[in-house]
């Protein structure tokens, strides 16, 4: 017997669980995608779109959730294997919220149907496309198996950081300017806190790699 | 008597000393075993500590079994074995030329893999170690003390003249670490002592070395990995006659840190 055919089913699992937290990832990415693709165009047949990808992000999750609980009863996984279940246990969560707040984006879209935006957007789309990386990248990092995109990340989370300032200040120069700029302008604030707030769950992703990867933690900052 | 504690004094004050760390009661330091020219053990260094349980693992043939029967000794039976390095108990090597065996054996009891009852009583099983040993003690009372510790008191006290063989596989297990502790030892070597029973008896001896090691100090070797996890304080895992890892069993089983021990726990080789 090689090495390789011992336990040869349960490591074809682990592999599946693997496989399916990367189809989930893909599916996260693109909700986001479609749903900054909604709001710019104010098409309401995209919203439709996000919310199919945010039900079967649902699925996934639900799926996931009980392939890794099998697992764990039925293999007694130990050392780096259960430090994989571990962290697909919590990264589809992560990946679950990403999901919601694509469609919280997509709340907005629907609420400014029929109206026209105050200027062509540029910096939003912009913001979003780092932040889509940055998952992208997060879900990488999983699926490779590398904790080294952490460093990139977070540089990509200041950038985010940096645009949500620039967005919100040049929002509210509008809306001090214009009264009637303020319904929609508080509109497009929401949009770039629900962005920032999709950063966030990419830069925890990349940090349960870390500890998937090496068995350190990271611990928060202060 | 009195001319016997003297020599046992004079023995051990003869006895090669040192001083063990805090709460370490065995360490074995740099010990070498051979079955004639094939080397079993190499330079095997580990400390057991006190009122722990420590769990051996390993792929077959890894040396686990010749390490723990060497925690007692119990190798020196086989005429080509050659030991060199040294395994202190309290301090004292018990590898010294002047080591008496009896005197070892007796601090460090030994369990094995299958139930061995002998065919007598179940009262004269749990007795016989102190009667070998001469020890002057009550025997109603250390038989009791002996059933209660290994949890089996209450299955059998209504028929301690019964023959020990009329026991389950799992009482006899029992009963032979009730044996164990008759002659008061320090340490309880188990070598595999739950291949040979069903998992109702298993879960029985493992919350009984869970209560054990209140009072003594603990050296077990399995097979089963998750009885490692479940029962241990300590994990040492062998390889081809090495230690190759040794920790606490949480840092074994979640974060090993050596390539080797990984891929062993995780089923990737065995």
């Amino acid at each position: 017997m090689t090495p390789d055919e011992i336990r040869k089913s349960y490591h074809v699992e682990l592999k599946e669980l693997k496989k399916m937290v990367e189809e989930m990832g893909d599916l996260s990415s693109r909700a986001i995608s479609k749903a900054i693709d909604s709001l710019v165009d104010l098409d309401e047949e995209k919203i439709r779109e996000v919310d199919d990808l945010d039900n079967k992000i649902y699925a996934y999750d639900r799926a996931i959730e009980k392939k890794s609980l099998d697992l764990i009863a039925l293999q007694a996984p130990v050392a780096r294997d259960l430090r994989m279940i571990g962290t697909c246990l919590k990264i589809i969560t992560d990946l679950n919220r990403i999901g919601r707040y694509s469609q919280d984006i997509t709340k907005v879209t629907e609420r400014m149907l029929g109206k026209k935006h105050m200027k062509k957007l540029v910096s939003i789309p912009h913001m979003a496309d780092l932040t889509t990386k940055m998952v992208d990248m997060a879900v990488d990092s999983f699926v490779e198996e590398n904790e080294e995109y952490q460093e990139e990340i977070y540089e990509k989370e200041e950038m985010v950081d940096a645009l949500y300032d620039e967005i919100f200040r040049e929002v509210l120069t509008y809306m001090m300017e214009d009264k009637e700029t303020i319904t929609m302008g508080t509109q497009y604030v929401l949009v770039i806190r629900y962005l920032e707030r999709i950063a966030d769950h990419a830069c925890n992703i990349v940090d349960r790699v870390v500890y998937m990867e090496t068995g350190e933690r990271i611990e928060p900052e202060t | 008597m009195f001319a016997k504690i003297q020599e046992l004094l004079e023995k051990e004050s003869s006895c090669e000393r040192t001083d063990l760390p805090d709460r370490v009661k065995m360490k074995v330091q740099d010990f070498d075993l051979w079955y004639d020219d094939i080397q079993a053990l190499k330079s095997v260094d580990m400390d057991v500590e006190e009122n722990k349980v420590t769990a051996i693992i390993g792929p077959s043939g890894c040396g686990k079994s010749t390490l723990i029967r060497s925690l007692n000794r119990m190798n020196d039976t086989i005429p080509s074995v050659r030991t060199e390095g040294k395994v202190w108990l309290d301090g004292y090597n018990i590898y010294d030329d002047v080591t008496d065996c009896v005197d070892i054996r007796r601090k460090v009891g030994m369990v094995f893999q299958k139930p061995n009852p002998f065919p007598f009583s179940i009262e004269n099983n749990v007795f016989y170690g102190c009667e070998v040993n001469g020890m002057d003690v009550d025997k109603d009372k250390t038989v009791e003390r002996c059933l209660k510790q290994a949890a089996i008191w209450d299955e059998v006290k209504d028929r301690l003249d019964e023959n020990a063989l009329s026991l389950s596989g799992g009482q006899q297990q029992r009963l032979c670490i009730a044996r164990a502790l008759a002659t008061e030892p320090e340490v309880i070597l188990m070598d595999e002592p739950c291949s040979a029973l069903d998992p109702i008896a298993t879960a029985k001896i493992e919350d009984l070395i869970d209560e054990l090691k209140k009072d003594y100090t603990v050296v077990i070797v399995t097979h089963n990995m998750q009885q490692a996890a479940r029962v241990s304080d300590y994990t040492a895992y062998m390889y081809l006659g090495e230690l190759i890892e040794f920790g606490k069993t949480t840092q074994i089983f979640e974060n090993p840190k050596k390539k080797s021990t990984e891929k062993y726990i995780t089923g990737r080789f065995g």
